[in-house]
């Protein structure tokens, strides 16, 4: 029988997990960090400074306007992870509820949802923000709503799907013939019963926000000036690409680390909530 | 008027290969405080009787006739008006104790919640009365248990719990499909003595499914032998089992296992399988494997006959099945 204890040592065991939590770790605190402090300001301009090599002044150099990459990385992961929470919230929020409402109704209420997952399935997620951050204008805001609307259906689609197999269990049987409606049944013994997939679900969600918001805002759709953010120096970096390739490379790596580390962070929790997949390893 | 009264049940089930009947032509009572056996070889229907009492047939599944419970058609309620009966009035255990508990929630809190539901007690009473339940129950250290986790029970404590669980609001019946089926022998026989002393300390009615005929001979008032979905013999127990009117019912009695049965000595076994519900005969279900059928058994499914006192089977050969096997 398994316990919280072997929980944790497994935990421990797991490269994947190990990895993609001290990546996400470093991700987070690297935010906080940043809202009180950065070596340099990430906004300020300085002229006199400007496409500076690495030093120990300028970690990592600066940009074509004299800017701090460090700082600007730094503040950048604010942004990313802001991007990563509201979206994901926005889609989570909605799409578990409209997934275990279609599995709680079955018959055409799950019909119609599924059809209109569908229909959003068809078309590319980035393509779609893209269109709507176009539709509702550029900026921030907007590219967290179109982010999270598109995460609605893939939250649905995996809410369903295992609720769906945990309506059939029979202490779901049981807990009807106590005199429990279907909304009551959903919140007390489906939704906790595939906490863990949706966790899972989540994680690997805000790896892709992340990815979206970056596409986003190198396209010029998303985080404006001067709010920094790692897609817009993608952008800028462009025109430097042959004077200063490392302006594209840092923000670049910060990305894939990023992505990298909350991906490995899912799979590692995956792996954790289904002791019979991690004995097979 | 009695508690419960069942007329012309019928669950009428969709699967791939079409639709067929898993119960028919059900008929039966059940007064306060009475205790009643349905008994049947596997997949005779007996599971989805008790599911349709409760109406929680499957999805693919349509009941018909009518389920008179205190005068109301539980066929013709609504979801909401069977909420408030639900393990309120009507209470159910199930035949897998290990997977009727939600594997998230202690057992405490799994027996408090229909007492704050249904008879709206707060969480401190209700964790009380959930205490004394599982002491009731016979669950040693039950103020600790309270606390368990499923997993940390054995089978027969977590059957123990359903029963609690079952029991809480104080039902007016008792539905227990296969309870020990799933337990060993020892814990079959302390189970089912609880579920006897509860029924008998409450006033409660029961309704016991089982395939084992010695079970349903010691626990229950009257007896309904079930095959292919319908009641081929019915009465008081006693009269049942000492008649053993239907070949079915002779079938059933002949095979069972029985204890200082000579080793090495075969047990009876009645030849064929049961039909498949898509294509039950259209005369008597038993008829493909009775040794006493003629043509007219396979023409209709032949009506009840009164045998006196309550008792009765659905045969034409009741004559022929009188006389000593050849
Ligand atoms: N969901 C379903 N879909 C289609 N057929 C079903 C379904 N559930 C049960 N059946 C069929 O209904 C018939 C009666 O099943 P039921 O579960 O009532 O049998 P049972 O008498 O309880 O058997 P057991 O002793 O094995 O529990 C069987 O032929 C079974 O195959
Ligand atoms: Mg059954």
């Amino acid at each position: 029988m398994t316990t919280s204890g072997g929980w944790l040592a497994r935990a421990l065991r797991s490269g994947n997990f190990l990895i993609g939590a001290a990546l996400s770790g470093t991700l987070a605190l690297t935010a906080l960090v940043s809202l009180f402090w950065t070596p340099k300001s990430a906004t300020a301009i300085s002229i006199p400074h400007r496409l500076t090599q690495p030093s120990g002044e300028f970690p990592l150099g600066t940009d074509h306007f004299g800017r701090d990459v460090l700082s600007m990385l730094m503040v950048g992961a604010q942004n990313s992870i802001l991007v990563g929470v509201v979206a994901v919230g926005i889609g989570a929020t909605l799409g578990i509820a409209l997934g275990a409402l279609a599995s709680a109704r079955r018959g055409w209420v799950e019909e119609v949802v599924m059809r209109l997952t569908d229909f959003s399935f068809a078309f590319p997620a980035i393509l779609s923000a893209i269109m709507l951050t176009a539709i509702l204008g550029p900026g921030t805001v907007n590219s967290i709503i179109a982010i999270g609307i598109f995460n609605i259906p893939l939250f649905a689609r995996v809410t369903r799907g295992s609720a769906n197999a945990i309506w059939a269990r029979e202490f779901i049987l049981a807990a009807r013939a106590a005199g429990k409606g279907a909304f009551r049944i959903t919140l007390e013994h489906v939704l906790p019963n595939i906490a863990s997939v949706l966790i899972v679900q989540a994680t690997i969600q805000f790896a892709l926000a992340i990815l979206a918001e970056a596409g986003l805002s190198y396209l010029g759709l998303g985080t404006q000036p001067p709010q920094p953010s790692w897609g817009r120096m993608l952008n800028e970096a462009q025109t430097m690409m042959f004077l200063a390739p490392r302006l594209a490379v840092f923000p670049g790596i910060a990305i894939a680390l990023a992505v990298l580390g909350l991906n490995l962070l899912g799979d590692g929790l995956r792996d954790l909530f289904d002791p019979k997949l991690a004995r097979k390893r | 008027m009695a508690l419960l009264e069942v007329r012309d049940l019928s669950v009428e089930i969709a699967t791939s290969r079409g639709t067929g009947f898993a119960v028919r032509g059900l008929n039966f009572a059940l007064e306060r405080g009475q205790t009643l056996g349905i008994v049947g070889e596997s997949g005779c229907g007996k599971s989805m009787t008790a599911l349709a009492l409760m109406r929680l047939v499957p999805e693919n599944a349509r009941i018909g006739g009518a389920i008179l419970f205190d005068g109301e058609d539980l066929a013709q309620a609504d979801e909401a008006r069977l909420c408030q009966i639900r393990g309120n009035r009507i209470a159910m255990i199930f035949q897998e104790p290990m997977t009727s508990l939600n594997p998230v929630h202690t057992i405490g809190r799994q027996i408090a919640e229909p007492l704050m539901m249904h008879r709206g007690l707060d969480a401190a009473s209700a964790r009380a009365e959930a205490i004394r339940l599982l002491d009731r129950v016979g669950i040693p250290e039950a103020r600790r248990r309270v606390d368990s986790w499923p997993h940390q029970l054995s089978g027969g404590q977590r059957q123990r719990a359903m029963i609690a669980m079952a029991l809480s609001c104080g039902p007016d019946i008792l539905l227990a499909d296969e309870p020990t089926t799933a337990l060993d022998v020892t814990i079959q026989r302390q189970i089912l003595t609880l579920i006897g002393d509860l029924v008998r300390d409450s006033g409660m009615s029961l309704i016991l499914i089982s395939h084992d005929l010695g079970v349903i001979a010691e626990t229950v008032d009257s007896t309904v032998v079930m095959y292919g979905g319908m009641a081929v013999e019915s009465g008081p127990t006693a009269r049942v089992f000492a008649g053993l009117a239907h070949p079915y019912t002779q079938g059933l009695f002949a095979a069972r296992p029985q204890l200082g049965q000579g080793a090495g000595k075969r047990l009876a076994t009645i030849a064929g399988v049961v039909p498949d519900l898509v294509d039950l005969p259209a005369g008597c279900a038993f008829a493909g494997r009775c040794r006493l059928a003629v043509q007219a058994c396979r023409v209709a499914p032949p009506a009840p006959q009164d045998l006196g006192l309550g008792h009765s089977a659905a045969c034409l050969r009741l004559d022929a099945a009188r006389e000593p096997a050849a």
